[in-house]
């Protein structure tokens, strides 16, 4: 008996089930989602990841969002993802940003070396302060990982109340990707005397810049 | 109690720099922990506890048909699951595909499970390069030794250990300030991740539904883990199977929370497959490992079986009053504290470790903290019935049992038992009783001294 079959037996055995035997339908994953205003969500999220050392940039249009993101690069390196909101804002065409990498082992060369990377995100969570990167041919995994800052410019209307949003948004992330990372402020350990040092893998800072 | 527990235990409570860092780590958390579910900030706390227990129950219950489900689902996105009895296989299965990539670095990121079974060994036995990238797992390795607790691994060691084990591992000047230690790792390991052909994680969930396994960390190793190399290998133990998705959101909401008083821990990343046509970048290989390794062993009993049910969290360490003074390397395997004293003598046999199930208080600390609601006293009562049946089977507590026939009869004869009080009594005040198995019991407790008048003869006299 391989190894498969030999486990899947003794769980059986243990159970007292047969082969096949289906499981008891459970109840609906209840998923109370607040009411909470647009200008309340933006709010929190800004609180949220205030308090996590993250820095938050509101402003009104997408050529101010352009110009946050180029003053705050200060002609350091960076490299963009490939979203079409970063595009509608003219970030790919600001000096020293690479965009529009299709290639894997391209864009792990330019993410290793860039100081900044910038993404857009699918969603807000505002009552974390989280950001909802899901992966696809707009936006790269290691674009929000490697380099030591990570950028992310989304519209508020992406913000969403919470955990339960989302997973009321999206029931079956796989279906959609393979890849759904959330992130909730800068990398962080506290491995060493309980000391916390940011950026000890991933990013060390962040910042959001909300448009709209 | 074996000789090596005894030593451990001892060698710990003489260290009071070891002492003060285990209290002052876990009472940080336990603090953090308490800042985040209290009923002003989470309401729903205690009915999240219930639904997060009702939903591994369901899952434990059916484990067969969920781990059919997740395998499927798996391979439908273009994974592999591969099941695996013990940690010869899982070295077998990695050693093998290794040889046929021509695979020679791996980087791992933090796990319980590979813990469990010594992988990093048997890989490098192999000739293989195996990096642990987890800042805490890492410095652990240098030293060559193991987990201390299950979220903070390298809770035991100052800043100034971490200098010496740096240094000495790394052959880097000296640097006693943790974000320059942080920094050096953060450098060595970056390298890794770039040239590493393999990247092992474990899984905190399993989800059955969508054939995705849940990653949760702080770093970003976990995620440089199982994007950087083409190809990924999650290994988890049968147990982490969660039905749907969308169960997530009981699952985090109370993880981070029990584990470090976060909302939500940095990165929670959901993963399901290779990566898609069109996503740029992600693994081109993902295998997932489905590992018994014991836990098979603990489903026949409808008790015991919650044992199952946990999520590494890391809570009842830090609630335990034995823990808290014993540390985690006084426990002879992995996993420590109330929910260590629980799985590892139901993973290696009762009687291998009959001392684990006593190395408790039963103060109930554990389960009044456990987010997934393990009545960790309720299992330590059952395991304890089974190590005295054992025992007696075996003829061992003889001396007990006679111990305790004598009280019986004692507390059935009145007259007896007076005299024996005042005799004990009046030994005890000139501390003759400090002998043989009562001296070891005396060591580490203090006897209350013995009232002037016992309560029958106060009674006789009102």
């Amino acid at each position: 008996m391989n190894s498969r079959a030999h486990i899947l037996h003794q769980v059986r055995t243990a159970l007292g089930r047969s082969e096949g035997q289906a499981a008891p339908e459970l109840p609906p994953v209840r998923l109370s989602i607040p009411a909470v205003s647009v200008e309340a969500r933006i709010a929190s999220m800004i609180m949220r990841l205030e308090a996590l050392a993250g820095r938050v940039y509101r402003v009104a249009t997408p050529a101010a969002a352009r110009a946050v993101v180029e003053e705050t690069l200060a002609n350091r390196t960076a490299v963009a993802s490939n979203a079409p909101f970063l595009e509608e804002c003219g970030i790919p065409q600001l000096p020293n940003v690479r965009s529009g990498i299709a290639d894997r082992d391209q864009l792990r060369e330019v993410c290793a070396s860039a100081a900044v990377g910038i993404s857009s995100a699918d969603y807000g969570l505002a009552d974390t302060g989280t950001l909802v990167m899901v992966s696809s041919p707009h936006e790269a995994r290691m674009i929000s990982l490697l380099p030591p800052t990570h950028i992310a410019v989304l519209p508020c209307s992406r913000l969403l109340t919470g955990l339960n949003q989302m997973f009321a948004l999206l029931p079956s992330p796989a279906s959609m990707t393979s890849s759904l990372v959330l992130i909730t402020g800068p990398s962080r350990t506290a491995d060493i005397e309980q000391i916390l040092v940011r950026g000890v893998h991933g990013p060390g800072e962040i910042i959001v810049v909300l448009v709209g | 109690m074996p000789r090596q527990f005894q030593q451990h235990i001892h060698e710990t409570l003489a260290n009071r720099r070891l002492q003060e860092a285990i209290y002052t780590a876990t009472g940080r958390l336990k603090d953090a922990r308490l800042a985040v579910i209290s009923e002003n900030v989470l309401p729903e706390y205690q009915e999240l506890r219930t639904q997060a227990n009702a939903l591994k129950k369901q899952a434990i219950d059916h484990l067969d048909y969920y781990l059919e489900q997740f395998q499927s689902n798996v391979e439908a996105h273009g994974g592999h699951v591969v099941f695996c009895k013990d940690g010869t296989e899982v070295a077998d299965f990695v050693l093998s595909l290794a040889k046929e990539r021509a695979a020679k670095l791996i980087v791992k990121s933090k796990s319980m499970t590979t813990e469990e079974i010594d992988l990093n060994e048997r890989l490098e036995h192999h000739g293989l390069e195996s990096v642990e990238t987890d800042l805490g797992e890492y410095i652990l390795q240098l030293a060559h030794e193991r987990p201390y607790h299950i979220v903070a691994p390298a809770l035991h060691k100052t800043r100034y250990d971490v200098a010496d084990i740096l240094t000495k591992g790394l052959n880097a000047p000296r640097d006693t300030v943790p974000e320059n230690q942080a920094a050096l790792a953060r450098s060595v390991l970056r390298q890794k991740f770039l040239a590493a052909d393999i990247g092992i994680s474990g899984a905190n969930f399993l989800v059955a539904d969508s054939g995705a396994i849940v990653l949760v960390e702080n770093e970003g190793n976990a995620r440089l883990t199982t994007t950087a190399p083409k190809i990924h290998i999650a290994i988890a133990g049968i147990e982490k199977v969660i039905p749907r998705a969308q169960d997530l959101a009981v699952f985090l909401k109370l993880l981070a929370r029990s584990a470090t008083g976060q909302l939500l821990s940095v990165y929670t990343s959901f993963l399901s497959g290779p990566r898609r046509e069109g996503e740029v970048d992600g693994p081109d290989e993902f295998y997932v490992i489905l590992l018994d390794n014991g836990r098979t062993r603990l489903l026949p009993n409808r008790e015991r079986r919650q044992s199952l049910y946990c999520i590494r969290c890391g809570a009842c360490l830090n609630a335990c009053p034995v823990y808290r003074k014993i540390g985690g390397h006084s426990f002879p395997w992995v996993y420590s504290g109330p929910i260590g004293a629980i799985l590892t003598p139901q993973f290696m046999g009762v009687a291998e470790e009959p001392a684990l199930p006593f190395a408790s208080s039963l103060c109930g600390a554990c389960a009044e903290v456990c987010p997934v609601k393990i009545d960790i006293p309720k299992v330590l009562l059952d395991l304890r019935s089974e190590v005295h049946k054992s025992e007696a089977r075996r003829g061992k507590n003889r001396a007990e049992k006679l111990a305790f026939a004598a009280f019986g009869w004692l507390m059935r004869h009145p007259r007896a038992y007076e005299i024996g009080g005042r005799f004990a009594a009046s030994l005890a005040r000139i501390a003759v009783l400090n002998v043989g198995p009562v001296r070891a019991w005396l060591s580490e407790r203090d006897l209350p001294p013995p009232p002037a008048h016992s309560f029958r003869q106060l009674w006789r006299q009102r």
